[in-house]
């Protein structure tokens, strides 16, 4: 995996739940058939008011009305980025939309680990929050390595906390890519 | 250290741990529903063979509760897939729909079932899992990818949480709830503001509450952010659980020195019936504050505000009133409806008490707790509802409609807003 994630930013306000994220009408398509699993990028971040969809302005929609994946690739939030529910549609959903890393000063545990853990999305703590920093549509390049956030469009950069003792099962690509490689299971 | 570090510790095979550790602990009971089981058994499939069996079939809990009385046909394949799963594992502890054994709601039949032991570990795809912290049980949520895990090896990684403690000193009044204790700590920390911490319950306050009050407050730790929710087993919980289980269980207390992160005192009169407002668990007011606030709909029930308890509660303000608003009572399970049907005060049951008041009674499941398909039970469909719920969490379309308002309140603060239309102090009432 490429340490380096650069697109289009989203931007979200705080709190952001797993009901806004994917809301529970749609946890029923299956995750396994193709032709429902695209539903779940059609309908992520669907819940999210209008006016706080798509920072500073609002009214955008993530995924634009009758598409199935987003363009934006880096979702920039406030704090407690997935609290709520601990359905793992929710990192699920954000990843089948196109999206790559979310970055939030903090998140909701349970988010965290199934975002981690399925190896769906980064999630990337910021040092401060980003989301008055940074406009949806915005240009940015997220450095894993570097732990560095570089917003192309305003030529600013930000610093991201060091991930820490779960960096070795993101870059095994989640729980059982690490428990593989480190002889937990076969 | 504290029972939360000392339960991790001794599921991790050391001698101690420390907040911030990461250790491998075994399972004790993992749990799942029809939301999250199918996706949880198809990465089990993918990840250990088609063939693979789970580690321990008598570890392992199925309850369907979530999307049950409804025509959409995704949600009754979810079923399908449990019941097929179940039957192809031999599973001892799958509850099926439309059987004898359906329970309804999964946070309380793990308790009806006496799978909340004291000591144990407990996971479960459903964050409102930390109920079960209020039996000394280490319970949380966890993903589908996690779950799998645990199918496969009987294990998985948890980073060892701080614990805060909440201590209520002194006796509570007749009309405040537990789920007014939780109301007024979430308003006061923040929905983040126990963010991967465990939040222990403690003080004669809590010591004087029924396991069910108990209960409520460790469900709503998840909506401060908690990782779990802890009250130290005493005899109340044991008596509870004799009527429960034969499993033997380990106790576990907390050592004298145990170090806490934080410790939050409060005076158990100065409590007030408390509210959440739109569209947050944390977005605190007292019922006195917010008095005549205009509703359209009030709801009673899921893992919060649908147990037997709650209904009692209900009843003794709804007994000969009526209702001014479209009023649904839900009952958690089966064996919490089957109360309404034989519990009586003063002659008349539960059922006939909400009955005659006006309000409709559902089946047991968590029906418009979170919404769910369109034809679910109570669900709020329409943009201009105002609901005033005991259910746990109200972000933005939680129970339905994307506009829709949802007030967080105590069974007789609902009881008691149902009558008049408008939020309503118990206090009236009672
Ligand atoms: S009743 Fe509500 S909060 Fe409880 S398990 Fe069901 S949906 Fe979740």
């Amino acid at each position: 995996m490429s340490h380096r994630i650069k697109g289009k930013a989203f931007v979200l306000g705080e709190n952001i739940d797993t009901d806004q994220i994917i809301p529970a009408e749609h946890l029923v398509y299956s995750l396994e058939k193709s032709d429902e699993k695209v539903l779940y990028g059609k309908y992520a971040l669907s819940g999210v008011p209008e006016r706080e969809s798509g920072l500073p302005g609002g009214g955008i929609p993530f995924t634009p009305p009758n598409a199935f994946e987003t363009e934006f690739q880096v979702i920039v939030a406030g704090k407690n980025f997935g609290c709520g529910s601990s359905r793992e549609h929710a990192p699920a959903a954000l990843q089948i939309a196109g999206a790559r890393a979310v970055v939030a000063p903090s998140y909701a545990r349970i988010f965290y680990r199934n975002a981690v853990d399925g190896g769906f999305i980064i999630p990337l703590e910021s040092e401060v929050d980003l989301s008055k920093e940074i406009s949806t549509g915005d240009e940015v390049e997220v450095d894993q390595v570097r732990g560095i956030l570089k917003n192309l469009s305003s030529d600013r950069q930000f610093r991201l906390k060091p991930l820490g003792d779960v960096a070795d099962i993101i870059s095994a690509g989640g729980i059982f890519g690490y428990a593989r490689k480190n002889g937990m299971m076969e | 250290m504290t029972i939360t570090e000392k339960i991790l510790a001794r599921r991790a095979g050391k001698t101690s741990v420390q907040p911030g550790d990461n250790v491998w602990v075994d399972v004790d009971v993992l749990m799942t529903h029809d939301v999250c089981g199918p996706p949880t058994i198809g990465i089990f499939k993918k990840q250990f063979g088609e063939n693979a069996r789970v580690w321990d079939p008598e570890k392992l809990v199925i309850i369907p509760d979530h999307y049950i009385f409804t025509k959409d046909k995704y949600a009754n394949r979810n079923i399908d897939i449990l019941r097929e799963f179940a039957s192809e594992q031999n599973l001892p502890h799958y509850y099926d729909v439309g059987s004898e054994r359906y329970k309804g709601v999964c946070h309380i039949a793990m308790a009806e079932e006496g799978f909340t032991r004291p000591g144990e570990i407990l996971f479960g795809t459903d964050s409102h899992t930390c109920t079960a912290g209020a039996f000394g049980q280490f319970a949380t949520g966890i993903g589908n990818t996690d779950a799998a895990f645990i199918l496969g090896t009987g294990k998985l990684w948890v980073k060892v949480p701080p614990t805060m403690k909440f201590v209520f000193e002194g006796e509570i009044h007749p009309y405040v709830m537990a789920k007014d204790l939780i109301l007024r700590i979430i308003g006061d920390i923040g929905v983040d503001g126990a963010s991967y911490c465990c939040m222990e319950f403690a003080g004669d306050g809590v010591e004087a509450l029924d396991m069910e009050g108990r209960m409520t407050l460790a469900n709503m730790v998840i909506e401060a952010g908690g990782k779990n929710g802890m009250v130290e087993p005493d005899q109340t919980t044991f008596d509870y659980l004799d009527k429960r289980t034969s499993r033997q269980y380990e106790l576990v207390f907390n050592d004298a020195g145990a170090t806490y992160d934080s410790v939050r005192v409060y005076k158990s009169n100065e409590l007030q019936p408390m509210l959440a407002k739109p569209h947050s668990p944390d977005n605190k007011a007292t019922v006195f504050q917010e008095r005549n606030q205009p509703l359209t709909r009030a709801y009673i029930g899921s893992c919060t505000g649908g147990k037997l308890s709650d209904f009692v509660a209900a009843a003794r303000i709804l007994k000969k009133q009526t209702v001014k608003i479209d009023t649904f009572v839900v009952p958690s399970t089966n064996e919490v409806a089957e109360g309404l049907n034989t519990l009586r005060l003063n002659g008349e049951t539960l059922a006939e008490i909400f009955e005659s008041a006006g309000a409709t009674i559902g089946q047991a499941s968590c029906a418009a707790c979170l919404g769910g398909p369109a034809d679910t039970f109570g669900r709020l469909n329409s943009d201009d509802e105002v609901c005033i719920s005991t259910t746990n969490r109200n972000f933005p379309g939680r129970m339905g409609a994307k506009k829709s308002e949802v007030y967080l309140a105590s069974p007789y603060t609902v009881a008691a807003s149902a009558i008049t239309g408008k939020i309503t102090d118990p206090r009236d009432f009672l």
